[in-house]
């Protein structure tokens, strides 16, 4: 049973590394900015993933502990990781992109960043 | 009366899950914490987010979740094939613009956190009005197959749940 477990564990935990190290290879290899971006979103869900599962079952099976913070860490990494890769993209398009390098909405007005830029831009220097 | 104490009842009772979990104990101190910085935190929180998030907790959204991990596991695969195998020469990035049909704030989070929590794709930007996404593809020969998955597979599930 120990066995069983142990192997269990131990192909979580290659499985979680071995993300994690394409997730990191691939911050290397991609040509630009926003296709590197893709890179660490693989590595937090399942690389982390998995190591979260092997911890889960190594307290569960091995030393009899019931451990719930591991799920906490996924739930946060869920709201969070997102959030940080939106800003990196935004920051990303609003220093490098112009807006007709976009695709267009489809709707009336134009990507939300670029219309509250403009008006700050048209009137001068007012501020700072 | 209660409304006033509690603003935000499954919030309070959210936080308070959250906090017993972090401690990872069931002491009945922990839960009176837990329940305090449950009724507490809505309070501060109440002038950001006025209206009642209108989630509801059912069949749909334990649909939607199989849905994404299941997602997500072949996505994972997928993509590291790709960074490991394909030459950046054959990589095909794409913008892609998503049309929504969702209209609550928290309903397009989600979604925009699950295009983002996918791999092989990114939400970048929204329209002003808030009915587009501008979503980053990081292989996509057909980006009009992106759009119709990311619409069919998780916006009606999403509509299901938040509308």
């Amino acid at each position: 049973m120990t066995l069983v477990s142990e192997i269990a564990i131990s192909v979580l935990l290659v499985i979680g590394g071995v993300f994690g190290l394409v997730g990191s290879y691939g911050l290397l290899k991609l040509p630009d900015t926003m296709s590197r971006l893709h890179a660490p979103t693989k590595a937090s869900t399942l690389g982390i993933g998995g190591v979260l599962l092997a911890s889960i079952l190594h307290f569960a099976l091995i030393e009899q502990k019931y451990t719930v913070e591991e799920i906490l860490v996924t739930i946060f990494l869920f709201i969070t990781a997102p959030i940080s890769t939106h800003f990196l993209a935004k920051a990303w398009l609003h220093r490098n992109a112009r807006p007709e390098d976009l695709p267009e909405t489809g709707t009336d007005c134009g990507w939300i960043g670029y219309d509250l830029a403009e008006p700050k831009e048209a009137e001068g220097t007012e501020s700072d | 009366m209660m409304r006033n104490l509690l603003p935000r009842p499954v919030m309070t009772i959210w936080l308070a899950i959250a906090w017993t979990m972090l401690n990872n104990s069931i002491a009945p101190g922990t839960w009176a914490m837990g329940l305090i910085i449950g009724m507490i935190v809505p309070f501060l929180t109440a002038p950001y987010a006025p209206d009642r998030p209108t989630m509801r907790v059912g069949w749909p959204l334990v649909e939607f979740l199989a849905v994404l991990i299941w997602d997500i596991i072949l996505a994972n695969i997928t993509v590291a094939g790709q960074v490991l195998f394909m030459p950046n020469a054959r990589m095909r990035p794409a913008w892609v613009v998503i049309p929504l049909d969702l209209t609550r704030p928290e309903a397009i989070t989600a979604l925009s956190a699950t295009i983002t929590m996918t791999p092989g794709t990114l939400t970048a930007e929204m329209s002003t009005d808030g009915r587009a996404l501008l979503v980053h593809c990081l292989h996509a020969p057909n980006p009009d197959a992106v759009r119709d998955e990311i619409k069919s597979r998780y916006e009606r599930r999403l509509k299901e749940i938040f509308e």
